[in-house]
């Protein structure tokens, strides 16, 4: 069923009664030509893309509890493409045009909203430093504007200007960033693969590869052993659990990122804010919630929940800019599960067994990459070479010294 | 999380940092013939396990200690805490 504002109009007059689910609930074939292990948004987005513009047919997605159940329904839903680097900029940029487009490819209402996202700036340095990053975006195709405190003063009037440690000096506008409703993003990349032919199997966990002279062939899964031609891991949060079944060790920890909601309020946030000194980054959800977030607890964890001192510093970035939000009530916080990475940057590759293919390591940053890591890593699925603008995203880049260190922390990976 | 220091008893563990997996006490032998591989592994490649984990943590604002303290990554219980000096002498180092 194809959505329009026709049929929107149609169902409401004869009492919404005609709307159908839109994935179906299929059991396992014995074989599919790609199985893609994870069911959340970069996996969805993997399947669509492959079944859409690479026209492979016979695409299986293994989830172990129901899609989107993980981190695409766990983040802020900021969508951005601010970054520095050459491995990574060009990457992101490409995301954000897939974003700008998204709900016209797949038919789906994501509520994609381009409201702007906003870094703010405390000292000469931290500006200068800005102004090369606006560069850097600008190479790449994407928008940058620097605003002025005073710029600032105008349209942000409720921001601690004067505050007496961190002054606000200016910001580093991205107008095209913004918020997506990030559970319509696996929704809608579900149904777009479901209408392709995907087959999405629900609540079937992979106990294990199917792996023999260096050749991955299938998976056993809690539904039985499924075969496959090539199997594309993209389990981000649980990838070292999943990659150990196939006894290969990652550059990766895992580490708990906490969020926060608050009750509805009237607008007044227009778009995306972030704090320069501390990690603070704060919206406006459109049912009103105020939805923040701050720094991951910063030790291995696989409890999606995280502790106190971690709220306690969210919430003091928060008043350092924005004094206003200590008089709004916090309903609801969550924690979601990162792939920390050694530095900051994720993966898109092949891994040295033939057959297994591996995308994860995506930091706190995966929600806004969603539809690049999909096309790219469909790319690599249909065509065995990376990605124009994924070919830094390899796993032995460590090994190599070919590092993507956006903030030049060394392999610690809770301090990115 | 309360980490049971074995020398100044109960802190909060917002006292202290975190530095990661405690095989990290187990430095590679620079001098060996595979020591590029050897780093390789130990300065990037971690087993990230999902239940029991050794970890060591640094008492920055108390003692300055560092601790390899047992925890348990499903449910945060922490079970052991040693000095993480006890540990490196355990495994051979001279201090």
């Amino acid at each position: 069923m194809r959505y329009s504002a026709l049929k929107v109009f149609t169902q409401g007059l004869t009492g919404n009664k005609g709307w159908k689910p839109v994935w179906r609930e299929p059991d396992p074939k014995p074989q599919y030509n790609v199985i893609i292990i994870g069911g959340g948004g970069h996996g969805l987005a993997t399947a669509y893309y492959l079944a859409k513009e690479f026209g492979i047919q016979s695409i299986a997605v293994l989830e172990k509890g129901w899609i989107g159940s993980g981190n695409i329904g766990r983040n802020t839903t900021i969508v951005r493409s601010n970054y520095l680097l050459p491995g990574n900029q060009p990457f992101y940029e490409m995301s954000m045009k897939l974003w700008e487009n998204l709900e016209q490819d797949f038919n789906y209402n994501a509520m994609v909203s381009q409201r702007s996202i906003l870094n703010l700036f405390h000292s000469d340095s931290q500006r200068d430093a800005f102004v090369r990053r606006a560069n850097a975006m600008m190479l790449s195709g994407a928008d940058a504007e620097l605003a002025s405190a005073e710029d600032l003063r105008r349209e942000l009037p409720f921001l601690d200007f004067d505050n007496a440690r961190f002054p606000i000096k200016g910001g580093l506008f991205q107008r095209r960033g913004g918020t997506v409703r990030h559970d319509a993003v696996a929704w809608g990349y579900a149904r777009g693969a479901d209408l392709r032919g995907v087959d999405i199997i629900q609540n079937c966990e992979v106990t294990g590869f199917d792996i023999k002279d260096g050749v991955c062939t299938g998976v056993q899964t809690t539904k039985g052993a499924i075969k496959a031609g090539k199997v594309a891991v993209c389990v981000a949060g649980s990838s070292s659990r999943v990659m150990a079944k196939a006894g290969i060790r990652l550059p990766i920890e895992s580490h708990v990122l906490q969020a926060f909601v608050t009750e509805g309020l009237k607008p007044v946030l227009p778009g995306v804010i972030t704090f320069g000194v501390g990690h603070f980054y704060v919206s406006q959800s459109d049912k009103g919630g105020l939805v923040f977030g701050g720094n991951i607890d910063g030790y291995n964890t696989y409890a999606q929940r995280g502790n106190l001192p971690v709220v306690e510093d969210v919430a003091e970035g928060g008043m350092a800019i924005m004094p206003m939000i200590g008089r709004a009530r916090l309903l609801r916080s969550w924690g979601g599960l990162m792939d920390m990475s050694m530095d900051g940057s994720p993966f898109i590759d092949k891994t040295h067994i033939s057959g297994l293919y591996f995308n994860g390591g995506w930091c706190y940053g995966g929600f806004k990459a969603t539809p690049a890591s999909g096309m790219c890593y469909a790319h690599l699925l249909a065509r065995d070479v990376p990605h124009p603008h994924a070919t830094a995203f390899r796993l032995d880049r460590f090994k190599r010294g070919y590092l993507i260190d956006e903030k030049g922390q060394g392999a610690q990976p809770n301090l990115h | 999380m309360i980490i049971d220091h074995p020398l100044l008893g109960p802190r909060d563990a917002a006292e202290f940092t975190y530095l990661g997996d405690a095989t990290l006490i187990n430095r590679p032998d620079p001098a060996a013939p595979d020591a590029a591989d050897g780093f390789y592994e130990y300065l990037y490649l971690r087993d990230n396990p999902a239940g029991e984990h050794n970890e060591l943590w640094y008492h920055e604002q108390g003692d300055r200690a560092w601790l390899v303290v047992s925890r348990n990554t499903l449910t945060h219980e922490i079970t052991k805490v040693e000095l993480a000096r006890d540990v490196a002498l355990r495994l051979g180092r001279d201090r």
